[in-house]
């Protein structure tokens, strides 16, 4: 394999050809994906460091930053918990419908963000099924925390399963039965022979799961009700920080989330080489 | 059926049990609140939202902007998968990891970094405008921002294709006295096909369902309001039928998309086995 691939290169066109396809695609890239990055870096530090760093302690700022991870804290657990069950069942076992449980853990990447936001004002909203009993009960959801937290949950659910399906569907299942065999209960073979095995995809499911969480805009902009300080998300943050010409504040809150993103892909080069040794 | 060994692992009730449970109550359930909700509004009152001429010309937009810009991400796509797995040159990992970008960066901070690239005096915008070419807050501009979520389905999808083709059928067709070109246009293409078409779908679905990237360099004018947006100003006015009547037109679209794919890559896998 290795071979064939080293191989490659002198059969695909002449030298002029090779680098005149390499030059165009990294100048596309560059157009399209490097130039974006940059900008952000650039407007935050448009007015200096020590703007850019008030503009992230704003207490608005602050408030926001604190909520994103609350939404993650809650989310990434339950969803790296639930991913991990997911994958038992649909890889570990053969069972009728299973092709369609598969089909519809995908939903949530398929439904556009601002109709995942919708479904939960139509449960919840004060026009909603369940909105006259919860307005009886003063309980609060949608314009509020809670709303918040089960719309980051809805988009974030197929994450940390769908990292693991193809990587526990390749390695079978002869290593848990002979841990079974041999006299290993449930909970440690899961935990001596199936989670060393997938820990490397697993941390990147729970690291995608994560920087989604926090940077989801559409679905939560529609049931956060945009409260400042209180049902303001990092990514709704940026977006009112934007729409009053705050420039620098925008970009300087932005940078974080751009950050989180460029940590996620290191972190996705490395499982990638830790799973490929 | 006899020969097939007794699974001895546990957990089978209680893993599926708890994925069937978790998966009804946050997805399946709210999901299919869209639904009942829009069998509740009679079809006249239906009928009127979805085909007053705001929201016509936003399906026309949405549709026309997400093809074209899936389209431009088939082509660019094949060129940085085509780079990428055939070509080494000094920085490649870093590339490749860079592919992966608009699918980590949250669309909001990819909405505002596109806007203040191509506005009147951006980065490109300042060179741009002189020449009559404006992107921010006009449809060019939304395609570019369809474009950047939507490039990483083309090139995960036809890299590993052509990672995995098999050099000897080149070479034999090459040695069979095809030219570079002829060994390309039929070898390589109906092989890369079924990806490159799925790639496409993806990102195509993708442009229709966005929002977050679109809504800043859209910049919310008459002639380049997304359905999308269209949705959230529904909501914001507490018209919440309304909003759903558009809703499930967008999701019906969606759903016959994602089918198409799951047909096109069940073809492609048997295609794949066969060869």
């Amino acid at each position: 394999m290795e071979q064939t691939r080293k191989r490659v290169p002198e059969n695909s066109g002449s030298i002029v050809t090779r680098w005149f396809l390499i030059a165009s695609a990294l100048l596309f890239l560059a157009l399209f994906l490097v130039t974006p990055l940059l900008v952000v870096f650039v407007e935050a530090l448009d007015k200096g460091w020590d703007a850019y760093w008030t503009a992230i302690r704003e207490p608005d700022a602050l408030s926001a930053i604190y909520l994103s991870l609350t939404a993650a804290v809650i989310a990434v657990p339950i969803n790296t918990v639930f991913g991990i069950a997911a994958a038992w069942s649909l890889t570990k076992f053969e069972f009728r419908g299973r092709n369609v449980l598969i089909t519809l853990l995908d939903l949530p990447f398929a439904v556009s963000p601002v109709i995942s936001g919708l479904i939960f004002v139509l449960m919840f909203g004060a026009q909603g099924w369940l909105g006259p009993w919860l307005a009886d009960h003063d309980i609060h959801i949608i314009f509020a925390v809670p709303g918040i937290i089960l719309t980051t949950m809805f988009v974030t659910v197929p994450f940390v399963a769908r990292e693991l399906i193809p990587h526990m569907q390749a390695q079978g299942r002869e290593e848990e039965e002979a841990a079974l065999v041999l006299g290993a209960n449930g909970m440690q073979t899961f935990f001596r022979v199936t989670l060393p095995n997938i820990k490397w995809s697993l941390m990147y499911g729970v690291i995608l799961c994560t920087a989604r969480a926090m940077g989801e805009f559409g679905a939560v902009a529609v049931v956060s009700g945009h409260i400042r300080g209180e049902t303001n998300t990092i990514p709704l943050h940026v977006e009112i920080l934007y729409n009053e010409y705050n420039f620098v504040g925008a970009f300087a809150v932005a940078s974080l989330l751009t950050l989180l993103a460029l940590a996620t892909l290191a972190i996705k080069k490395i499982v990638e080489w830790k799973i490929s040794e | 059926m006899t020969t097939r060994r007794r699974n001895i692992l546990p957990g089978f009730g209680i893993s599926t049990g708890f994925t069937l449970t978790y998966m009804s109550l946050l997805v399946l359930i709210p999901l299919s609140a869209i639904f009942l909700k829009s069998a509740t509004v009679d079809w006249h009152q239906f009928w009127t939202t979805i085909s007053a001429p705001r929201l016509i010309h936003s399906f026309k937009l949405t549709l026309t902007t997400s093809f074209v810009s899936a389209a431009l991400n088939a082509g660019f796509g094949l060129l940085v998968a085509w780079v990428l797995a055939r070509y080494r040159f000094p920085g490649k990992s870093i590339v490749d990891a860079l592919v992966d970008l608009p699918f980590a960066l949250p669309t909001a901070v990819a909405g505002i970094a596109l806007t203040a690239i191509y506005s009147q005096n951006g980065w490109f915008g300042r060179y741009l405008e002189p020449h009559g070419i404006k992107v921010a807050f006009t449809p060019l501009g939304i395609i570019v921002a369809m474009m950047f979520v939507g490039l990483p389905f083309v090139v995960r999808n036809v890299q590993p294709v052509l990672e995995d083709l098999d050099i000897e059928i080149e070479e034999a067709a090459r040695s069979l006295g095809a030219t570079r070109w002829q060994s390309f246009r039929f070898v390589i293409v109906p092989t890369v096909l079924p990806a490159l078409v799925t790639g496409f779908a993806l990102a195509f679905a993708r442009g229709l369902g966005e929002y977050g990237s679109v809504v800043f360099i859209s910049g919310n004018l008459p002639n380049t309001q997304i359905t999308s947006l269209l949705i959230i100003t529904k909501l914001e006015q507490y018209d919440t039928a309304g909003a759903t009547a558009i809703a499930v037109v967008m999701l019906v679209l969606s759903f016959v998309l994602l089918l198409g794919i799951n047909l096109l890559q069940a073809r492609s896998r048997k295609f794949q086995e066969a060869a």
